[in-house]
């Protein structure tokens, strides 16, 4: 049991290297910056069109930050008052965020005083920047994050404060602009079984909830396929624990 | 809704939220060890869980009525083999957007 305590995490982003961090990270959000000021303009313009200005749309993408459950609570707000059942239907929505955190406690072990910050900020496309990057050398691994989550979260407020803004005078045809989203875990997606050992858990997951999807229609898959894949991948270990060598 | 009401609200949504990323971490907090079952499950949800996000963003094609979802699937293959062949992740996301955008604003209207 002596080695059962990790060692305190000596590295902590410090104030001087922060520059360096976000200046190394920015390229690395540009599709997110993208996708936010769309999707985000896009919650502001529905936020807006229920009353509600852009301080708070703001207020909204500085507390709540999440993409589909903005959305929903934008009908919410519409709805008599049920602040527990808003927060049961938030909880079904965002289901999914449970497994980021699966994914990430090694990692953000080493995050010090950054860690909680980085675990309210873990949306899905924050999510797969962190799985899909690597720090350069003379950046921290905390500080990289905490860059890719403070990017990401600016321009998520911003697209969601522009959009209440300018309200319904946008008027350019951005059609298919959400579909960033989907190429950028596409893509990611394809790197990551480019360069696994092991294609099983991809496949698992892709397969897996397209099934889900097939059964229990658009509505109602996110929960029974969370648990199909924590069912499969825990059936497969053995499999996949002996071709990943670990 | 009041002000006060809608505060309370965007506050309750807020926590919820905060809850689904935050479980895993209250579960294991750190300076214990985290079991080798769950370390396993950490290393193989994160490629999992984008398959499901994929799955996620195109839940709402149409595979038996018009267009059959083939904005999508050709976009997700073109950004997909972009990745593969040239791997630039830049160039995958933003060649497959805009052909997306013009499938669904000029060819399957």
């Amino acid at each position: 049991m002596s080695s059962a305590v990790p060692t305190q995490p000596a590295e902590r982003p410090a104030p001087e290297n922060f520059g360096r961090a976000l200046k190394a990270a920015f390229p690395h959000t540009v599709p997110v910056l993208t996708g936010y000021l769309f999707m985000g303009a896009a919650f502001g313009i529905l936020l807006q069109s229920q009353g509600f200005n852009f301080l708070w749309a703001g207020l909204m993408s500085l507390t709540i930050y999440a993409g589909a459950g903005q959305f929903v609570a934008v009908g919410l707000l519409a709805a008599p008052f049920a602040p527990l059942s808003a927060a049961l239907i938030t909880l079904m929505v965002n289901a999914r965020h449970v497994f980021y955190g699966f994914s990430l406690l090694d990692r953000f072990r080493g995050a010090g005083r950054a860690r909680p910050y980085l675990i309210f900020g873990l949306t899905d496309e924050t999510f797969s920047l962190l799985c899909s990057t690597a720090p350069p050398p003379g950046v921290s691994r905390a500080g990289f994050d905490l860059a890719i989550t403070v990017l990401d979260h600016l321009y998520w407020i911003s697209g969601g404060m522009i959009g209440a803004l300018l309200g319904s005078k946008l008027s350019f045809n951005v059609e298919g602009i959400d579909f960033v989203m989907t190429a950028l875990f596409v893509a990611i997606f394809t790197e990551q079984c480019r360069t696994a050992k092991n294609r099983l858990p991809g496949l698992i997951g892709v397969l897996g909830s397209a099934a889900c999807l097939a059964v229990f229609g658009a509505a109602n898959f996110i929960l029974p396929a969370m648990a199909f894949l924590v069912i499969a991948l825990t059936a497969g270990r053995a499999a996949v624990e002996k071709r990943m060598g670990a | 809704m009041t002000s006060a009401e809608a505060l309370i609200t965007i506050l309750a949504v807020a926590a919820a939220t905060l809850a689904t990323r935050a479980f895993a971490f209250l579960l294991f907090p750190p300076g214990r060890p985290t079991p080798p079952y769950i370390s396993y499950l950490g290393r193989v949800l994160p490629v999992a869980t984008i398959g499901l996000l994929i799955v996620y963003c195109v839940k709402t094609a149409t595979p038996l009525a018009y267009p059959h979802g083939l904005p999508e699937l050709i976009a997700i293959v073109l950004t997909g083999l972009i990745q593969w062949f040239a791997k630039n992740t830049l160039a995958a996301i933003v060649a497959g957007t805009i052909v997306y955008m013009l499938l669904v604003q000029s060819v399957f209207t």
